[in-house]
């Protein structure tokens, strides 16, 4: 490949000739199937040696034609379809559709329900974030912090087998509230449980976090600028790890989450407190960080909920009655919430009957994976799972 | 409403502790295996273990003495193997005859056959050849376990019974059936021969490896930079693996290896001129030879370059057998699988076979060279006096040469399992900015060092006082390591998926 160009001009052949390595560019098809794109991302790289000038996503490999199918059902029964849309946060998913509903019925829900809303929202953002951290770590080619992050997620997916009997797609938040009662020892199993979990964090923390080999590779790599997350209408911890202090739960409080105490961590300078040298705001390493910082916080959030929830009412259950004979009005509402990756909104439009006219989602993976192209250029081959990672995109939403 | 267990109870307290509970669980794992086969065959179990034991003794030490005597009668004088020497029967039966070794008569038949070179040199290479096979096989199984218990699981469990001591026959069996695929679009010729010339070199780096004074195949002069250039040719065979496979992602892992494999020679190279220059020889076995009289004398310790030197050593090495961090080439979360992504079946094997011989070769050669060959901590001057078959049989283990040789190699080898399922994978320019900007400077200041050290200072009592500092400050830490080792092997019983484990046989 390397020659040396021939000189213009005919007349200057005995000048001396101006030598240059002439490299090809190549283009490089990451995906479909490829380890580091979590799903069937399709990354199209033109590349020269190991420098990536660009990288196009190309999505719907995973397209199941989620919105259409719940303009054929009624809401009770859409739930199911939402746990399929991002996996790895299925009661959050079911949280957001019900919560939309719930806005353009007018369904009221149980208090305790309410509670069992917010704790079961948290904890699966923990456990979606541990999935998060755990795969980073894979994609930085550091294996040992999967495993303990999928160690804590088995006990995570116990607790919830144990409210709802299943492990993964739970469709325990349901239109009006949850489809079942906790166990009676719940409450103290949860806290024995977060009591386990809140020191990990620690163990992740000094084994990946702050490795020095991980933050040179993932700090100041990728950088998003403040303004230009806003520009690109991220959400969740990509935005906030650009430095933006936005949280919907903070923002525009839904259920009850005006009731608890928490923070909204947000990506933060090298150098200052626990945060290594070489971390630039924006960048992989903050993207990281602040997961890892919000499973300490949903951790908070878990504990007053565990402390406040009113005792089980016998009468009133956990789901209101209506939930599965309510007629949707000729109206059409959104309804956001903070889901583990970012805004995930329904959109519902009603017409009368009890199946919808309309349903939209607007995916929180969907809208971060567009600033790849952006984020993804002039660096090197191994940036771009770093990257891809970063983002925690989920294909099964970005495809719907 | 139910009441619902709590699956991550931490397991209840064994009732033994201490160390008595690594021996009571070893009498207990002994004793299950052995009972459905001793209680069906009782009388030839007892005989044979009699029997058996008796010549297991008897034929280690006539082989020790056997193969260091021949060798040390050798007419020129210099220390030489059985192997590549002419051996009459005459020279074997007075060995026995001088010995008076009871079976003589018979032996002296026995052995008839070691007199020819070419069939002497056969069994030396069927030796090589099975240690060749057998290392890659068990460390990829100690691998896989080392890695269960660093991520709290338990690693392979079911084939063989015990452990899953199995598991990598099992692993070959299935390779060798599967389809030997050849992409369509692949240069078929270049595709097959490839995985050979990975293979090939690091078989042949063994040949001259000595497992011990005598212990050697050919000893030959230049063995290090026979041992260091064979070491080299294996990136040929992965730069052609990569190239005919016609695969972007496997040309970028050949290209990576090249990249890598060229820059890291120069630091590896550079501090291994450090125990030559101490030697002034590269024959391995006179290295090796000059490092008798147990752990201070070993030349890591000789002054704080050399120790320097072994660790930049050790860390070039993993560079180039491509060992985590630096395994880019095979980086499965950038590359698919790199330079081996089109193989399968035995010519991926043959690639597997050929990384694990030559990180056995690199540490074989950080062992030799650093670590005191196949000497024992302890001077071989503490040996028992030999006047009971006892005492031969416990000198014959403690001070064995391959034994130690192989078990010191099997602690750096294990060094780089630790190390690969413990740190992230570094990017190419770091791999690159570390070599040419921290490691060779590194290596040259050390180079340099030690050549005015042996001039100035070498023989000195400071040399002496420095020599015992660094040997006690590495022995504080080896001890310090085997107790936090201990201590996580004793308290670190959370497992992942705890309800499996519990049906796992052997756990």
């Amino acid at each position: 490949m390397a020659d040396t160009i021939a000189p213009t001009n005919p007349a200057d052949a005995s000048a001396p000739r101006q030598a240059d390595v002439r490299t090809e560019e190549m283009l490089v098809n990451m995906g479909p199937q490829h380890p580091s794109t979590h799903g069937v991302l399709r990354v199209v790289l033109r590349t020269d040696g190991e420098m990536v000038l660009q990288s196009v996503p190309h999505i719907g490999y995973l397209h199941r034609c989620a919105e259409k199918i719940g303009e054929n059902v009624a809401p009770y029964q859409y739930v199911p379809y939402t746990d399929r849309m991002d996996y790895l946060a299925g009661m959050n998913n079911n949280q957001a559709f019900a919560l939309a509903v719930e806005k353009l019925t007018g369904l009221e829900v149980p208090e305790r329900a309410q509670y069992i809303r917010v704790m079961f929202a948290e904890l699966n953002r923990i456990a979606s974030h541990l999935v998060a951290i755990g795969t980073y770590g894979l994609d930085m080619g550091a294996f040992t912090p999967f495993l303990y992050c999928f160690r804590e997620r088995e006990m995570l997916l116990d607790l919830f087998e144990s409210a709802c009997g299943a492990r993964l797609t739970y469709s325990y938040i349901t239109i009006g509230g949850v489809t079942d009662d906790l166990p009676d020892n719940f409450v103290d199993v949860c806290s024995e449980f977060l009591d386990y979990f809140e020191p990990k964090v620690d163990d992740y923390n000094n084994l990946l976090s702050y490795n020095h080999i991980f933050v040179k590779r993932t700090g100041g790599v990728g950088v998003i600028s403040a303004e230009d997350a806003i520009r690109f209408g991220l959400t969740g911890p990509v935005l906030r790890g650009s430095g933006v202090k936005f949280d919907l739960r903070k923002a525009k409080p839904y259920e009850i989450y005006d009731r608890f105490n928490f923070d909204v961590p947000v990506g933060l300078s090298g150098g200052t407190g626990e945060i290594p040298r070489g971390v630039v705001v924006g960048d992989c390493w903050s993207r990281y960080y602040v997961r890892v910082k919000e499973m300490i916080e949903s951790v908070k959030i878990i504990r007053q909920c565990l402390r406040d929830i009113p005792a089980a009412d016998e009468k009133e259950g956990v789901c209101n009655k209506k939930c599965k004979t309510v007629k949707l009005p000729d109206d059409e509402v959104y309804m956001e919430i903070e889901n583990p990756r970012g805004q995930l909104g329904f959109y519902v439009k009603g017409d009368g009957s009890a199946i919808p006219a309309r349903v939209k989602a607007r995916g929180p993976s969907f809208c971060n994976l567009c600033v790849l192209e952006y984020a993804g250029k002039n660096c090197l081959l191994a940036d771009i799972p770093a990257i891809i990672g970063s983002m925690d995109v989920v294909m099964g939403e970005v495809d719907r | 409403m139910t009441q619902f267990s709590v699956p991550w109870k931490q397991s209840p307290p064994l009732e033994y502790r201490g160390p008595a509970r690594g021996i009571v669980a070893l009498a207990r794992m002994v004793y299950t295996m052995a009972t459905p086969i001793v209680s069906r065959f009782p009388g030839p179990i007892l005989l044979g273990a009699i029997i058996g034991g008796t010549l297991l003794v008897w034929a280690h030490w006539m082989l020790f003495g056997f193969v260091e005597t021949i060798a040390a009668s050798d007419v020129n004088g210099a220390a030489h193997s059985v192997w590549g020497q002419t051996l009459t029967t005459a020279e074997i039966g007075a060995y026995l005859d001088a010995h008076s070794i009871v079976a003589s008569g018979i032996l002296k038949y026995l052995l008839w056959p070691l007199q020819l070179e070419l069939l002497r040199d056969l069994v030396g290479l069927g030796a090589i050849f099975g240690l060749f096979n057998l290392i890659p096989v068990y460390a990829i199984w100690w691998e896989r376990k080392v890695a269960g218990r660093i991520q709290s699981r338990m690693g392979p469990m079911r084939v063989g019974g015990w452990h899953g001591w199995a598991q990598s026959f099992a692993d070959g069996v299935k390779l060798v059936g599967k389809e030997d695929l050849v992409p369509e679009q692949a240069d078929a010729m270049l595709f097959r021969v490839a995985p050979y010339l990975a293979f090939v070199p690091s078989l042949l780096a063994f040949l001259c490896l000595p497992l011990g004074s005598y212990w050697v195949f050919r000893n030959v002069d230049v063995a290090l930079i026979f041992i260091i250039a064979m070491v080299g040719v294996e990136v040929v065979g992965v730069i052609v693996a990569g190239w005919a496979s016609n695969n972007k992602w496997s040309v970028y892992g050949a290209m990576r290896e090249a990249c890598q494999m060229v820059s890291y020679e120069i630091p590896m190279t550079t501090v291994l001129l450090i125990p030559i220059m101490t030697a002034g020889t590269l024959n391995m076995v006179q290295i090796g030879d000059m490092q008798t009289g147990g752990w201070f004398s070993w030349n890591a310790f000789h002054n704080p370059f050399t120790f320097i030197a072994f660790i930049t050593y050790y860390i070039a090495s993993l560079a180039n057998c491509k060992r985590a961090p630096f395994d880019l080439p095979e980086s499965e979360s950038e590359l698919v699988a790199g330079f081996h992504t089109e193989y399968s079946g035995f010519r991926w094997a043959l690639f597997f076979f050929a990384e694990y011989a030559a990180m056995f070769v690199v540490s074989a050669l950080a062992v030799t060279l650093f670590l005191g060959a196949w000497h024992t901590p302890i001077p071989a001057t503490w040996a028992f006096e030999e006047d009971s078959i006892v005492k031969i049989f416990l000198n014959g283990v403690l001070f064995s040469s391959p034994f130690w040789f192989i078990f010191k190699c099997f602690i750096f080898i294990y060094i780089q399992l630790w190390i690969r399922w413990t740190l992230p994978r570094i990017r190419i320019d770091q791999v690159l900015y570390s070599c040419v900007q921290v490691m060779f400077p590194i290596a040259c200041v050390a180079l340099v060092g030690h050549a005015v050290w042996m001039v100035l200072l070498d023989g000195t009592v400071f040399s002496d006082i420095i020599r015992w500092i660094l040997g006690l400050l590495t022995a504080a830490v080896t001890f310090g390591f085997l107790s936090v080792a201990a201590f996580g092997y004793r308290n670190g019983r959370q497992m992942v998926g705890y309800l499996a484990v519990k049906q796992l046989p052997g756990a």
